[in-house]
């Protein structure tokens, strides 16, 4: 970047002396996480949806049987676990942009978000563990 | 910057105090994918809160799962299925103009494609999520 170095007094935003622990590329990550996993779930959501709502009966096919038979295949659970941590690592983000942007008060900022947080703590650890531990036989 | 063919509506987007997005259809295009987007993350929520009775009993599991059945919440589920894919689509054209050069200047036509697309999908899709239910509600068929 091309900055002129001459010493001008700058105003604030612009002020080089700018702290440096406020500098991060993580507002960058999230936004290229949002399009990655975005991409990926276009294909792993549409795809559960068609097969779990309209293919073939829908939703009244569906019972403990139905999932018995599909999580006996490795490749649907993975499926299902990818599906599982990106929509939730996905939403998560949309909602805490969400948050930032419509909650003015800083303490109502970090309730809600910790609120989001502790959800997604726990749908997350809760889905993983029952993908992994499915026993067909309970 | 260059204006190449734009629509004829091009002028008229310069409205309500001289902005060119408030009120655009581009406006309510990120409006909408927001709402789909947080509607979408909560029934996550409760749908692997649901999913998760799997592992209590699978007659726990096949009651709960048999009120997804019912008329009404097969209603929700067109709408689910309509907000996901309203938010996938438009996702994608949100991809296109970040990262295809042309996609800026295409955005608009993209909108009316991906709504025309939305009809193709959730007119048939529709169909056939609702077949059963309302053949069951009438006694058709």
């Amino acid at each position: 970047m091309a900055e002129s170095t001459t010493a001008i007094a700058l105003d604030r935003p612009r002020s080089p002396r700018r702290p440096a622990a406020r500098r991060s590329n993580f507002e960058l990550y999230s936004w290229l996480f949002m399009r990655i996993s975005g991409l990926a779930l276009v294909v792993l959501v549409l795809g559960h949806l068609f097969i779990m709502n309209i293919l073939d009966g829908g939703v009244h096919r569906i019972n403990f049987a139905f999932v018995a038979g599909r999580w006996s295949s490795p490749f649907w659970q993975f499926w299902d676990l990818l599906m599982l941590w990106l929509a939730q690592l996905h939403g998560g983000n949309g909602l805490r942009t969400i948050i930032d942007d419509y909650a003015r008060k800083g303490s109502t900022r970090f309730w809600l978000k910790m609120l989001l947080y502790v959800s997604m703590a726990v749908i997350l650890v809760l889905g993983t563990l029952v993908i992994f531990t499915f026993d067909p036989n309970i | 910057m260059t204006t190449t063919a734009s629509p004829p509506t091009g002028a008229g987007n310069v409205r309500r105090g001289g902005t060119l997005y408030f009120g655009d259809p581009g406006m309510w295009s990120w409006v909408l994918h927001r709402i789909t987007g947080v509607l979408t993350f909560f029934f996550l929520f409760v749908h692997v809160l649901d999913t998760a009775l799997v592992r209590v009993s699978p007659s726990t599991y096949d009651e709960v799962i048999a009120s997804y059945k019912t008329p009404l919440v097969n209603l929700l589920e067109v709408g689910l299925v309509g907000a996901v894919l309203y938010h996938a689509l438009n996702g994608l054209r949100v991809m296109l103009v970040d990262f295809w050069s042309k996609g800026p200047r295409y955005q608009r036509q993209m909108l009316w494609g991906i709504v025309v697309i939305w009809l193709l999908v959730m007119i048939p899709g529709t169909y056939f999520m609702l077949e059963r239910t309302i053949s069951e509600l009438f006694g058709g068929a």
